[in-house]
This record gives structure tokens, sequence and C-alpha cells, in this order.
């Protein structure tokens, strides 16, 4: 398949996404910004000089509209107002703010073009900015895709900038000073004769000037803020039990709810007993919401227990049994009638391979849930003709268009609280728990309700990070890879979620291959394949996408090609690779590490190196075999981000991806039998715990070509990294995730 | 079954089912929403609280059952007078989420209450019950560190 074709369906898959969200934004022109929503509920004496600054007799509140879920954008996204602004971090409050179109993410979308992140060629780039113009129309505010830095990085600073402007206009009238003269400090404008006039004098006429189409940026040289290590401003509430997250919402006469929906997803329910329930005490009432069932009662234990209490005659799952038939029906999609995508094809693989002495191999991932540590929940009131709704949403504006659908309401009636959010991972950009929220609200106008789901229903009604299967063949010639055969084969990730969204989807699913195809491998003969089997049981983003199998598929396999050439791993993958950012990350991190010394016995060494959401992360773990089982000694990573703004934090989400991903890779599997989902509860899908988390050195480098996000990056090489680490210690290849099918851990 | 509760030093009356789990009454009875939700089956500590300085976990414990002073989160310390452990999460910058860092500075202050100078190995006993789904572990174990070192030299 020639790549124009590749990318006319691809660029056919977003325009019609944007003609589906046309409905509700298509009257927006692409240069024509969108109202700042913060003009609508500003009270006396409250000023918005742009979307992103909100100034009263108060203070300054900045808003940062992505879901903080752990990631540290609110206080990443605070302080590029702030450095434009010239004012201190501690002297501004910091809020979600509105869902609106406003606060769209351009950037959320650049991985979907089939342009490694490495090509920043004229076609990749054009490309890229068609999607960027799509999702501008599309108006989505999404937390997601490692895209929140990259993507507020122009925009924020120049709201920051552009308030600045104003509030010196604004003093230059009022001193007759020319605003050349004019500087500013620490939320004031200081005047040449040392005359301070604070912002909050100067809001209400600052808000009457119009910012001009161009402004200046301040140079790196001159930050104070960015490019540091800054206290996060959750930080207190989160070390006090003071931060609030949707399940902490308290409204007035608020009643408490759950829900049972039937465990064999989107299958119907044919009946209930509620007799025994409606009786226990607490319970106010049961009610359904499309085929599920809710409780709502004076305290969320009763619910539960009245929840238990009820007996469900579920009707059967609309897809296969169990998870042997799913993986059975992934393995046969690799079949070329079935072909997804193939975004690479260099040189020619069949004849590469003839007479070669072929490696093959066939590895496999499983099912896996999100498992937050907040469960899902949401808070609702509806009055009839106002809704608000209080959610840990990764989505803000997709709960409004979910809201308009349920209660008929115009979408200035709908009013949507974003709250921290314990955990988010991909889970909180789905609408299941906000949509029966609002549904139960609207059967009860005027009485505010919580629901929580237990950990139960959370864990067997999430929608999952999909099984996938790997088939390489390949061969070594002269002591390096000469030709590379990947197949991948999974559930289309945007199929299932554009279904829930009731919009259209054409085109290949660039997540079935993401950071396998594009991996800067210089390797003669280099094909990957993409295979699509039907959608079974709903999946979706799970942090880092696709990323978070083909990571381990990938690198477990230029490991095994390693072997084969008779090379150290570390060095071959350098001598594979010219993409400098990427060359670099690995030398960082064999430096770090002391790759090459001589380890005790019993100890052995793996690395990765993994490409994705522009992010080049490269990882080694060192295991050590003990009588007890594997433990893991230590790690390291070296990543680059391009600009890092804020070294500590990236540090963090580095930390936490690792741990993530070596969750994953130890011990995270998800199974079905009879249609259910088979682990409930963190008995039975757990995860690491502090006792297996090894020390995590982490360096951050500046060489990438962009500004880019870390929240996903650092997971992708920390499963390969480990597995190639157990081969070097005990010479077992392991190509089967959960590791500890295979290996005890300690 | 009314029942009359010690929390962070007020006494509240509450009427509850009798095998109702103090997490409950806490967060929907009384409003304190420090002690988290997370599985409710002692398996997560986000939940920890102390009866009389022990650490147990709020979700499986029936609150007839409480028969000491409990304390939570809001109780060691508040924003403006922060305990020293929750001074050695900010020094740390320990919270990603933050969803399960009630209860981990909960375990970690109960841990540091009979031993200042834990080892490793004495951190993993104290707070392998405490899951962390963001994995800041690396820092949880440096915070610790601080703030016993702190809690010996006061």
């Amino acid at each position: 398949m020639g790549r124009l074709r590749t990318v006319t369906r691809r660029t056919f898959m977003v325009a019609s996404a944007a003609i589906a969200g046309g409905a509700a934004f298509g009257y927006y022109k692409y240069k024509k910004p969108y109202e700042n929503p913060l003009l609508d509920n500003l009270a006396d004496g409250q000023n918005a000089l742009t979307p992103y600054v909100r100034i009263d007799q108060h203070g300054i509140t900045i808003i940062a509209p992505r879901a903080e879920m752990g990631q540290g954008v609110h206080t990443t996204l605070a302080a590029m107002v702030a450095e434009e602004l010239d004012v201190a971090l501690d002297d501004v409050l910091v809020e979600h703010g509105p869902a609106s179109s406003a606060y769209f993410n351009d950037v959320a979308l650049e991985e979907a073009v089939p342009y490694a992140q490495t090509d920043h060629g004229r076609m990749a780039e054009g490309i890229r900015g068609l999607v960027r113009v799509s999702s501008k129309l599309l108006g989505m505010q999404i937390t997601g895709g490692s895209s929140s830095t990259p993507d507020a990085y122009p925009k924020m600073r120049m709201a920051g900038a552009a308030a600045r402007h104003c509030l010196i206009e604004a003093a230059s009238a009022r001193l007759a000073v020319a605003a050349s003269e004019l500087e500013t400090e620490d939320g004031a404008v200081i005047a040449p004769d040392g005359t301070r006039i604070s912002y909050l004098e100067l809001a209400a006429d600052a808000a009457n000037i119009n910012v001009p189409d161009e402004l200046s940026l301040k140079p790196r040289s001159e930050w104070k803020l960015l490019g540091r290590s800054l206290p996060r401003v959750d930080m207190v509430g989160k070390s006090t039990g003071t931060a609030e997250y949707a399940i902490d919402v308290r409204v007035p006469d608020m009643l408490y709810a759950t829900i049972r929906a039937n465990p064999r997803l989107g299958g119907e329910r044919i009946s209930y007993d509620d007799s025994k329930a409606k009786s226990m005490t607490g319970v106010r009432f049961i009610t359904r919401i499309d085929d599920a069932v809710a409780v709502v009662a004076t305290n969320t234990w009763y619910a539960f227990q009245a929840a238990q209490a009820i007996t469900f005659d579920w009707g059967d799952a609309p897809y296969p049994a169990t998870t042997d038939e799913m993986i059975s029906r992934i393995g046969s999609a690799i079949d070329d009638d079935l072909e997804d995508s193939q975004y690479r094809d260099d040189g020619d693989i069949e004849t590469a391979l003839i007479g070669a002495d072929m490696i093959e191999a066939e590895y496999r991932v499983p099912f896996l849930a999100h498992a937050t540590m907040e469960p899902m929940n949401a808070t609702a009131l509806f009055t009839g003709s106002r809704l608000d709704v209080w959610a840990g949403t990764q989505l803000p504006t997709q709960v409004i268009e979910e809201a308009v659908a349920i209660t008929e309401l115009e979408p200035e009636d709908i009013h949507v609280h974003t709250t921290y959010m314990g955990g988010g991972f991909g889970r909180r950009a789905e609408m299941d728990f906000v949509k029966q929220t609002i549904d139960l609200a609207k059967q009860m106008p005027g009485s505010p309700v919580k629901l929580t789901w237990s950990r139960e229903e959370d864990m067997t009604h999430d929608q999952y990070r999909p099984a996938a299967i790997a088939r390489f063949r390949g061969a070594v010639k002269d002591g390096l890879p000469s030709a590379f055969d990947l197949k991948l084969s999974s559930v289309s990730v945007i199929a299932s979620q554009m279904s829930r969204l009731n919009m259209p989807v054409a085109g290949p699913d660039i997540s079935i291959v993401q950071a396998a195809w594009d991996q800067p491998y210089a390797i003669p003969n280099y094909r990957v394949t993409g295979y699509r089997a039907d959608t079974m049981i709903p999946v979706t983003s799970w942090r880092s996408v696709g990323a978070s199998q083909n990571g381990f598929f990938n690198e477990s396999i230029v490991d095994e090609l390693a072997v084969a050439a008779g090379r150290d791993p570390l060095e071959m993958r350098l001598s594979l690779i010219t993409h400098e950012p990427s060359r670099k990350v690995l030398e960082a991190v064999a430096e770090m590490s002391g790759w090459g010394e001589e380890l005790p016995k019993g100890h052995g060494r793996g690395v990765a190196f993994v490409y994705s959401f522009g992010v080049p992360a490269a990882e080694v773990i060192e295991v050590a075999e003990t009588d007890r089982g594997i433990r893991i000694v230590n790690a390291w990573a070296a990543v680059d981000v391009g600009t890092a703004l804020d070294p500590r934090n990236i540090e963090a989400q580095v930390q936490s991806g690792i741990n993530f991903g070596l969750t994953a890779a130890i011990m995270g599997e998800i199974t079905v039998a009879d249609g259910e989902v088979q682990q409930n509860n963190f008995h039975t899908y757990n995860g690491i715990r502090i006792n297996q988390a090894p020390p995590i050195a982490v360096r951050v480098l500046e060489n990438g070509e962009k500004i880019r996000g870390i929240g996903e990056p650092g997971l992708p090489p920390a499963a390969p990294a480990l597995a190639n680490a157990i081969f070097a210690a005990t010479g077992q290849r392991i190509r089967e995730l959960p590791l500890n099918k295979h290996v005890d851990f300690i | 079954m009314e029942l009359t509760l010690n929390v962070n030093g007020t006494e509240h009356t509450v009427d509850v089912e009798p095998n109702m789990p103090l997490l409950w009454v806490l967060r929907d009875e009384l409003d304190i929403t420090g002690p988290k939700f997370g599985c409710g089956i002692a398996m997560c500590g986000a939940c920890t609280v102390h009866i009389d300085g022990q650490p147990v976990r709020a979700c499986s414990f029936p609150v007839s059952a409480v028969s000491g002073a409990v304390t939570t989160i809001e109780g060691i310390g508040t924003p403006a007078a922060m305990h020293v452990v929750q001074q050695a999460w900010v020094e740390h910058q320990v919270a990603q989420c933050g969803y399960c860092q009630s209860g981990q500075i909960m375990s970690a202050v109960a841990l540091l209450e009979r031993n200042s100078e834990p080892t490793d190995d004495e951190i993993d006993v104290a707070m392998s019950g405490n899951l962390c789904r963001c994995g800041a572990y690396p820092r949880i174990r440096a915070a610790i560190k601080t703030a016993g070192q702190q809690l010996k030299e006061s």
C-alpha cells in the first residue's frame, strides 16, 4: 500500500470526525477565537482579561483547563501564564475553570497522523496542520495524549502576555506615562518614578483594552518560573486531606447513590428483584438507568448494601464469553485481508528473508483495567432549568454534549465543575459514570445526588486496554538486523471510543501500531503492519495507549536480535539510530547505569528504548535472581522533552510511568469468563507496592525539536527493560505479559 | 443505633447501623472527607485512620467496634500548621493524583511514632498495605526518612 492512499484514508477519518462535531461547533471559523467563557459568569468587580486569567478584588486566578489527575499539569500550565504576567505562583489561585470550547486541545490529535514525530518534512507538517484545524473545529476540551504542555505552551504564555499588555496600557493611561516606560513585577505595574499600581487596581480598566494581534514572549534567558522545579499548587491540599476530588464534593441535602450494571458489558437487563433492597436501612428509592439499576440512600454504604441485595437476571454479553476466544480472534485477524495499516515498508522483506536464518517469535499482552485509586463517581443537581455536574473528567465539553442529550436543556444551562482526579490514565475520558449521574439527577429534580461506584463495579465495568498479539519474522546479518517484519493485531481503541461518542470513524487506527512503525531504527528491510479485530469487550485509551503494548513487543524483539547478532543490546541500538535526541537518551542511560560494568552474580540488566508522543525514552532495569524469585534492584531512565519546564515534576512523571508499566509487566491481567470480568478488586488485580518498587534515577534532556508532554512516555520502555533484564539474569525469554505467569517475583 | 465518636478531639453523635464501616460514618455522616474510599476490603489503605494511635482501615472497621479516639488526616495537621510528616511530603513533592496520600501519611505517622529511624525493610513492612497507582513510592520512602530525621531531632 502506498503512503498516499494511507494518508487519504487517515485524512478522511479526521475530516469525518470534524463533521460530526460540526453540529455543535461548525459555525466557528478556525481563526475566529472562541468567546471567553469567563465573561458569562463574572461577579461585580471581576474581570477576565483572557480565557485564562480572571482578576477580582481578592486576587488573580489562573485557569488551567486540563484535568489534574496527578501529572502536575495545573502547576505547569499556571506557571506559563504567571511567567508572562509577572506574578508569583504563590500569589495566584489556580482553577480548572468551566467546560468550554475555548479550551480546545489542538495537539491531542497530532499523533493521529501517519508521520513519525521525528519527521518534520513539509507533508508531515501540512497534515499535522490539518489535524489542528479539525480539532479546533471539534472544540474538544480534552486531556490526553501527553498533549497538555505542548498545546498550552504557546497559548497560555500568550494569554499571560496579553493580560500583562492590557494592564500596562491601563496603567499608562492612568499615569499618563508611555507604556514603553512601564515595567511589571510581582503583580504590579511599576512606573519610572517608582510608583506601583497593583494589577487588582488596574483590572477593570484593562478589561476595556483590546489585545493586539502580535505580542512577543519572554526569551528563555528571562524566565523566572519556567524551567525551574516549582512547588506544586496542589501539594499542600493533597498532603493534608483538604484537596477536593469529585468523591468529596458536598452539596447541601445531597443524597448518596450507587449503581449496578450488567457485568456482561453492554448486555441487557432482563429483570431484577429489589423487594428486599427497598426496605433496607437508609434506602430512599431504587430506579432504572438504561439497563442498570441505581439505589439512592442517605449514605453511600447503605446504597452499596442495598445494591448487593438486588437480584438480577442479566442478558448475554454482546462479545465472546471468554478471553481465550477474544485473543484467538485477535490472532486470527493477522490476515492480509484484514490489514489495517502499513505505515512502514522499507526495502524488500521477503527477498531479505530468502536464505537467511529466520528468527520468528509471537508475543502477547492481556486486557488491562485502569484501576484509578478513586472509583468512578460524579455529583449532579438538576433543577428543571439548570444542571450542575461535579466530576473528575478528562473531557468536560463532552459532559455538556451528553447532558444536553439527557436533559434537553440548552448548553448554557449546564455547568460542569471539574475537580481533582484520583487518577485518570485514560479512564476519565469516558462518559459512562457521568451520564448515569446526570440521568439519575434528572429523575430527582431539586435533589443533589452523588453516585459512587463500588470498586467491584469500577473494575468490572471499565473500558479496557486491549489485548494484543505481535508476530515477528526477521534476520540478522553482519552483526545487525537485516530484516524486521512485525505484524501487530489488536482491537481498535479509536473505533470503540468513537462508537460511544456517536462519532463516525473511517481509516486505519494508528494506535494499533503506535510506537512500533515509527521507531528511529535504520533497518534496511523493515515492515510494520497493523491488523484489526472487531471490537469485543469495550476498550479505550490506557496510559500510553498502543505504545503500552508495542513498546514491549518491539523492544523485546530488538533484544532478541541483539542476542542473535552477538551484540551488546544498547550498543547495537546506537548503531541503528541516527536521530540525535534518541542517541543521547541511550548514551545518558548507559552512563547513569554504568552499563557494561560487571554485575554481582545472579544479576542481569535489560535496556529498552521507545519513542512515543514525540519523546525518546531509554530505560535500564537491573534484576537479581534469588531463591524467592526475581527482585527488581534498580532502574534508570533518560527522556528528552525538548524543553523541560519543571524538571522535578518531569522526574515524578517518569517514575510514575515506570511503576505503572511495571505493574502491567509483572502482574496486570484482566480475564473474562461467561462474559464477565473475573478480577473485581485489588486482591485479584493488584498494583506494585512500595516493597517491589525500585529506586528510579531520571535524567531529563532537552535536545528534541519541540516541547513535549511526559505523562505517558516513561511507561512503554519499562516492561521490555524488565523482561530483557530477566533474560540477561536467567536466560529465560518471556514473550507474554504478565511476567508472573512465568517467573516469581519477590 | 446511636453512637458517640471522638474524631480529631471532637465528640460526635451519629445514628447509623452498627456494622456501618467507620469510613462511611466519617465521610457521609460527618463530612470528614480526608480518609478516602478505594476498595472497601482493606486492600489499598486509602482509608487509613488511627484509633488510639493505631493505624486501621476505616473501610472495613465497623463503627460500633470503635473503642478509642479516632484521628484522621485532618486531625494531624492543617495547611496552616502541618505535621512534620506532611511537611516532608511537601518538601519531597510526593503527591501526584494524591488520592492515596491521606492513607499513606497516616500509615507513615504511625510507623514513625514507634520508630523514627526505620530501615528500608521496616518501611516496606509498614507501608506495603498502601497502594499508590501513580507509583510515587521513591518519594514516599524519601519523605519518611526526612520526617523521621526531623522527629528524632525535635
